[in-house]
């Protein structure tokens, strides 16, 4: 085929590779048509905020390529950690290509081969890379049926593509295959524009179920994380590291580590690591070595923090506001004042943080556990002060990342022992250090003053938000005069927590949800109203009370005013563009305080889903996960010492705790996609504290709802 | 420091020069090449390395290679015969009871240890015998479906 019948080929113009050269980049893919995109599309297309879209105009990157076998190979930044996007983003390619779905193929996470991403959080995947991909496929079935007619001589219109067969629709013995179309070429075309795609009802493997792609090799121990690759010349890495954070090393010896047999002390400032080929004994090498440390302890624990928080001196930032506060007061008959405490919490993923750094020549080569393999180059680069085309990281299966891995500090420290020692160095971090380091859920106190009407409408809307986030805190129900407001520490102030903190499933949304969904509950029962009843009055949002009238049906509801003495409650909320309102049952035991929740309902509307089944895990997991957050997770601390560092007194949640979950995913294939990693954990905390309350009365107002914390406020009833 | 130290692995004999002190779970995958056993804590409170001693599924992070000397060691990568998954490992399949997979290998030597000692667990005995074993991603629903299923597949003797 001659180079000139595909437009838009100019060479000319092509952007220059940042990751690896250019031939490199064909030798690793072959020919085939390859699909790019420009890259200052980017920033609008993958909906990256200003400051993550780091300058790009210097990439490129490809989507997917349709090799000369007809295997389809899609790549993207994301990556697979449990959520299941290995499953569903091929089930979107194959629809919107035209094959079958077994010759997609996904290459996730490495920086060299794979299109820029900002890293996998905030159910993005679907919702937003998705129609990037589907955009570079509809893109890839043009070229290949502008290649179908010339080949086969039939005009374009007079051509249908299935299963990667291009025939003629009058005379079907006239045929082609991708991979005949492709054999012997290499047809690059640049994405310029986003182009139309197509009804997303026309389509044959979206909105089926499909199990776990990756099942089979998860099952028989083949599926490989970051640390189950193994070197030539490989050592172990342990990093010294302080007893707290904000202590100063101020004396060491390290002669006890040398002793032990075949290890290597490495020393850059107050960066100290033992490297031993054995596990074994780089562990016992770290034990040797003796370090004392200053201290300046912010006098902050786990008991004042909240105090502090109140007392600290803030700037306070209007999020949204309505109305005015001062007529929703005197249109408001009752008003009521709360004030709700969570604390940190950790993601705890059974993976540890991991990483192996190798240099080869001039290029050094990371494989990290990391949700964000981009951000990690990055961090790289910076931190080590090499050229970006010099670093490549590579995702293997991630083991769990719920927010946690998006900070992937271990790469830097297995990249920068890689630099100091030339060996290929392996990081795993133990698990106290991956409950020292993590960078948890932030702790935060709300403040709401609300008030309703005699018709129990809800009119006032006051929500303080003190040093946690804004995601999910839209007040949701229609209220005429509504405010809510943010209160952090200003510029040049010490920042108010004593440890990293960061991104954690649904980041925010779960305090939010806890404070707003409690609140409306305590007004409901001051109203006398039905809860559920109480919600569906005070709503606008359709889909909102779709998902409530849906989950009162699946559920049987039956309305009560609470408390009823049954131990149900409900709540409804938002979170990545999804709905989805909850009811749950529980058990309380007066004399102990111990909760056990027997069952809990959920309704999502997410738009389209992609894998239903894989959506509805992602909703068990989420169900299951927010246990945790809801009953026992807490980081105890004293000034920067976190002093829970282990399974033993972290408790995560295990089979015991399981209640019956039932999900239901409505059906909106009329919606584009939404998000579905993240929204159905987001009630949690406020359905089984609106669920004990309905069992006894008693209000908690702080997470987790441990046992003491249950008998302090059934004193209270 | 190091000595021979001969077990079964796997179905096979093994004999190999090791250092008896050092853990059982870094020798799976060091020496070994066994990376199915998975590090998640290495104090015995997850579950993610367990492994089957003479039927028992024991946390390998808790024991040294010298405790094996002579006994049986079946790891995730012994369990399926002839490239036919074992039916634990199939009926995780069958119930997409997984997530990232990490604490699967664990679930599935627990899963075969519990059902070897019991095989017609009721639902509560499957799930106080997996209690131990933990999962961050919340497969639990399906896990306890899964072992449910192999236990009766197990039964009929297939």
């Amino acid at each position: 085929m001659k180079k000139d019948a595909i437009k838009n080929i100019d060479k000319s113009s092509s952007p220059k590779p940042s990751g690896m050269p250019r031939r490199d980049f064909f030798k690793i893919l072959g020919g085939g048509i390859i699909i790019f995109f420009r890259p200052w599309h980017a920033v609008e297309l993958l909906a990256l905020p200003g400051d993550q879209a780091r300058s790009l105009p210097k990439d490129y990157n490809a989507f997917l390529q349709i090799a000369e076998d007809g295997t389809v190979t899609c790549f993207t930044g994301k990556v697979e950690m449990g959520q299941g996007i290995i499953t569903s983003l091929p089930q979107i390619m194959a629809d919107e290509l035209n094959v079958k779905l077994e010759s997609v193929k996904m290459i996730m996470g490495d920086t060299d081969l794979c299109p820029y991403d900002a890293g996998t959080w905030g159910s993005l995947s679907i919702r937003a890379f998705g129609p990037f991909m589907r955009a570079a496929a509809a893109e890839a079935k043009r070229v290949l049926l502008e290649l179908g007619s010339e080949k086969l001589g039939v005009p374009v219109a007079q051509l249908e593509a299935k299963e990667g067969i291009i025939k003629s629709i009058k005379e079907p013995d006239k045929s082609v295959t991708y991979g005949q179309l492709a054999k012997g070429r290499r047809i690059e075309r640049f994405l310029d524009v986003k182009p139309e795609v197509e009804d997303y009802t026309k389509f044959f493997y979206v909105n089926k179920s499909f199990k776990h792609a990756d099942a089979i090799v998860k099952v028989t121990g083949e599926a490989k994380y970051a640390g189950d690759l193994k070197l030539p010349g490989m050592v172990y890495a342990r990093i010294l590291r302080p007893p707290s954070h904000g202590a100063k090393l101020t004396t060491v010896d390290v002669s006890g580590a040398e002793k032990v047999s075949g290890t290597q002390v490495v020393r850059d400032g107050d960066f100290i690591a033992v490297l031993n080929e054995n596990r074994y004994r780089a562990d016992k090498a770290i034990g040797e070595i003796k370090a004392e440390y200053s201290f300046s302890e912010r006098p902050v624990n786990d008991k004042n923090i909240f105090e502090s928080m109140l007392k600290a001196e803030t700037t306070p930032r209007v999020v949204r506001t309505n109305g005015d506060l001062e007529t929703g007061r005197q249109l408001s008959t009752k008003i009521f004042e709360s004030e709700f405490h969570d604390p940190y919490v950790a993601h705890a993923p059974m993976e540890t943080h991991t990483a192996v750094a190798q240099i080869t020549g001039d290029k050094i080569t990371v494989w990290a556990g990391t949700q964000s393999p981009f951000g990690l180059q990055d961090s790289i680069v910076r931190e080590l002060g090499l050229p970006r085309e010099k670093v490549r990281v590579i995702t293997p299966f991630v083991g769990g990342g719920f927010g946690g891995k998006s900070p992937s500090q271990q790469g830097v420290e297995a990249a920068r022992l890689a630099k100091m020692t030339g060996k290929p160095v392996m990081v795993v971090w133990t698990r106290d250090e991956e409950f020292f380091y993590d960078s948890f859920h932030p702790a935060g106190v709300i403040k709401v003053k609300s008030g309703i009407d005699n018709s129990g409408l809800i009119k006032l809307w006051d929500y303080n938000i003190y040093f946690s986030g804004t995601r999910g805190s839209e007040t949701t129900y229609d209220v005429p005069h509504a405010t809510t407001t943010s209160h952090s520490t200003g510029r040049g102030l010490p920042p108010m927590h004593p440890f990293a903190t960061g991104a954690w499933r649904a980041p925010n949304n779960n305090t939010n949800c806890f404070a707003r969904e409690v609140q409306v509950d305590i007004m409901a029962s001051a109203a006398g109203i039905d809860p559920l009843e109480f919600r569906l009055k005070n709503l606008k949002d359709q889909r909102m009370i779709d998902c409530l009238k849906s989950v009162a049906e699946k559920f049987g509801y039956v309305p009560g005013k609470n408390p009823t003495g049954r131990g149900i409650g409900v709540a409804c909320g938002e979170d990545v563009e999804s709905k989805v309102a909850h009811i749950a049952e529980v058990r309380v035991d007066k004399s102990t305080g111990k909760v056990q929740v027997v069952r809990v309902t959920c309704v999502q509307d997410m738009g389209l889903c992609v894998n239903p089944e894989g959506s509805i895990i992602q909703m068990e997991g989420c169900i299951t996960m927010g246990l945790g957050y809801a009953l026992t997770e807490e980081i105890f601390f004293e000034g920067g010492n976190i002093t829970d560092r282990g399974f033993d007194t972290y408790e995560i949640p295990r089979f015991s705790w399981l209640p019956k979950i039932e999900t239901v995913i409505l059906d909106r294939k009329d919606q584009p996609p939404h998000g579905g990693g993240e929204p159905a954990i987001i009630n949690m905390g406020a359905v089984i504290a609106n669920a004990i309350y309905d069992a006894t009365g008693a209000r908690l107002f702080r997470m987790p709802m441990t046992p003491a914390r249950v008998l302090e406020a059934l004193k209270k009833v | 420091m190091e000595q021979k130290i001969s077990f079964q692995l796997n179905g096979e004999k093994t004999e190999a020069l090791l250092d008896p002190a050092q853990t059982l779970l870094w020798v799976l995958r060091d020496h070994f090449g066994l990376t199915g056993t998975k590090f998640g804590c290495g104090m015995g409170f997850c579950g993610t390395c367990t492994v089957l001693i003479d039927n028992e599924p024991v946390r390998s992070c808790q024991l040294t290679v010298g405790e094996v000397t002579g006994k049986k060691v079946v790891t995730i990568e012994g369990l399926s015969e002839k490239g036919k998954l074992h039916p634990v490992q199939k009926a995780f399949v069958e119930h997409d009871a997984l997530q990232c997979g990490f604490c699967t290998p664990g679930m599935i030597m627990n899963a075969t240890g519990l059902l070897l000692k019991n095989p017609n667990p009721t639902t509560e005995q499957i799930k106080a015998g997996m209690e131990d074993n933990l999962c961050r991603c919340g497969a639990h629903v399906r896990i306890v479906e899964a072992v449910n299923t192999a236990s009766k597949e197990m039964k009929g003797g297939k």
